[in-house]
């Protein structure tokens, strides 16, 4: 149990550990850790960007997905509003065309009604001269007379 | 194995050649063959284990050898780091060699007290003592090279500063120096001492302990082996740390300016 020579023995081991530490294993094994612990806090960071930009990303899509629906039913609107006006449009225009045609039918039926007047007028004038001469050739005939008038009655 | 054919002074001779190192020459000149052998051995292991998980060290996710060598590197940063603020890029491998030859010297304290001396006698060597920290040279070569760095660094960082500490301190009046020196004195001898004698008292007990219930009949033993054996996992690690953390502290002693 007494101090002696291999006090000097085990300080040459210790010295001979400890360099060897130094040199060859802390130096190695201190960098990989300090390597990782960057990637690490990289990772990290690059995590939380990505969640932040999915964040932002979805804040966007939120407004475009809003304006879109805005967007589409004022067109939805629009639309209708211009069918409606299209519908009464069109109404409007078949009113004044029938409106217009049974006009022209009220026109074409007095034109008609006029030209079978006319007509009639002049052939109970021409059936009157007729008859007139008729009358003034058979004056002195009474029976003859009597006779063209019933032939002209019958004709009537 | 121990039993009732240890007689009274069989036990004490049992005991005797148990702590009895193996060693070559007279006086000062011994050498003790089993602590040299055993400490090298554990010191190489030590450091083959840590160089191969050096070697194959990535930065990507690290295998079961690697996580545990970092979690002991990053253990020993953390110790220096809390203790240590200056730049000194020996103190964190230095601790790092401390605690883990320290803690396998203490280990071979857990093998059965009488497994490696009769494999030895088997081959023919007559004492064997297997803990290396048992060894008062142990520990002491340990102390004795702290003490030089505490006393090299002492010197290198405060420079004129550390005579003037030693002449001036705690009593800063001229009158007290020669009671300052007394008193740094014993300070500074005290360090590796207490080092060196904490570490080696408590193994030599424990390994006391562990011979005097192999000397006990055999149906008793595993009942007082087994708990102190359990226990004994708590002391080879805290005696260890303790040495690693009073360095660390000596060491951050001796670079701090006063």
């Amino acid at each position: 149990m007494s101090i002696n020579i291999t006090l000097i023995g085990q300080i040459i081991t210790f010295a001979l550990l400890v360099w060897f530490v130094m040199e060859y294993v802390w130096p190695i094994l201190f960098n990989a850790l300090e390597e990782r612990k960057k990637k690490i806090a990289d990772g990290l960071a690059a995590a939380e960007k990505g969640q932040q930009d999915m964040l932002l990303a979805e804040e966007k899509a939120k407004g475009l997905l809003k304006t879109a629906k805005d967007q589409s039913s004022e067109i939805v609107s629009l639309a209708q509003k211009q069918a409606n006006a299209i519908v009464e449009e069109s109404k409007d225009t078949a009113k004044k065309e029938g409106d217009r045609l049974i006009l022209a039918a009220k026109a074409q039926i007095e034109q008609d009604i006029q030209q079978s007047k006319e007509s009639l007028r002049k052939e109970v004038a021409a059936l009157a001269v007729s008859a007139a001469e008729q009358i003034l050739t058979a004056e002195i005939d009474k029976t003859k007379h009597l006779e063209i008038v019933e032939k002209i009655s019958n004709r009537l | 194995m121990a039993t009732e054919a240890h007689a009274a002074e069989g036990a004490t001779g049992y005991i005797i050649h148990h702590l009895t190192p193996l060693s070559v020459g007279e006086g000062f000149w011994t050498l003790h063959l089993d602590t040299l052998f055993f400490s090298a051995l554990l010191g190489s292991l030590f450091v083959w284990f840590f160089k191969t998980a050096a070697e194959n060290a990535t930065t990507g996710v690290p295998g079961l050898v690697q996580n545990f060598v970092e979690m002991m590197i990053e253990f020993v940063d953390n110790q220096v780091k809390d203790t240590f603020h200056g730049h000194n890029k020996l103190i964190a491998p230095l601790a790092l060699t401390i605690f883990c030859w320290v803690f396998l010297f203490n280990f071979m304290d857990l093998f059965p007290v009488d497994l490696l001396p009769s494999i030895g006698s088997v081959m023919g060597i007559p004492y064997l003592r297997v803990v290396p920290s048992t060894d008062l040279n142990a520990t002491f070569a340990m102390s004795i090279s702290v003490f030089c760095l505490i006393i090299f660094y002492s010197i290198k960082i405060k420079g004129f500063g550390f005579a003037k500490e030693l002449l001036l301190h705690p009593f800063h009046h001229w009158l007290a120096i020669p009671f300052n020196i007394l008193l740094n004195f014993v300070e500074y001898i005290a360090k590796p001492i207490s080092l060196a004698l904490r570490l080696f008292g408590n193994l030599y007990a424990g390994e006391l302990i562990f011979i005097l219930i192999a000397l006990l009949p055999a149906y008793i033993q595993p009942m007082l082996s087994l708990p102190w054996a359990i226990f004994h996992i708590l002391i080879i690690t805290l005696q260890a740390f303790i040495f690693m953390v009073l360095t660390i502290v000596y060491l951050s002693m001796a670079h701090e300016n006063h």
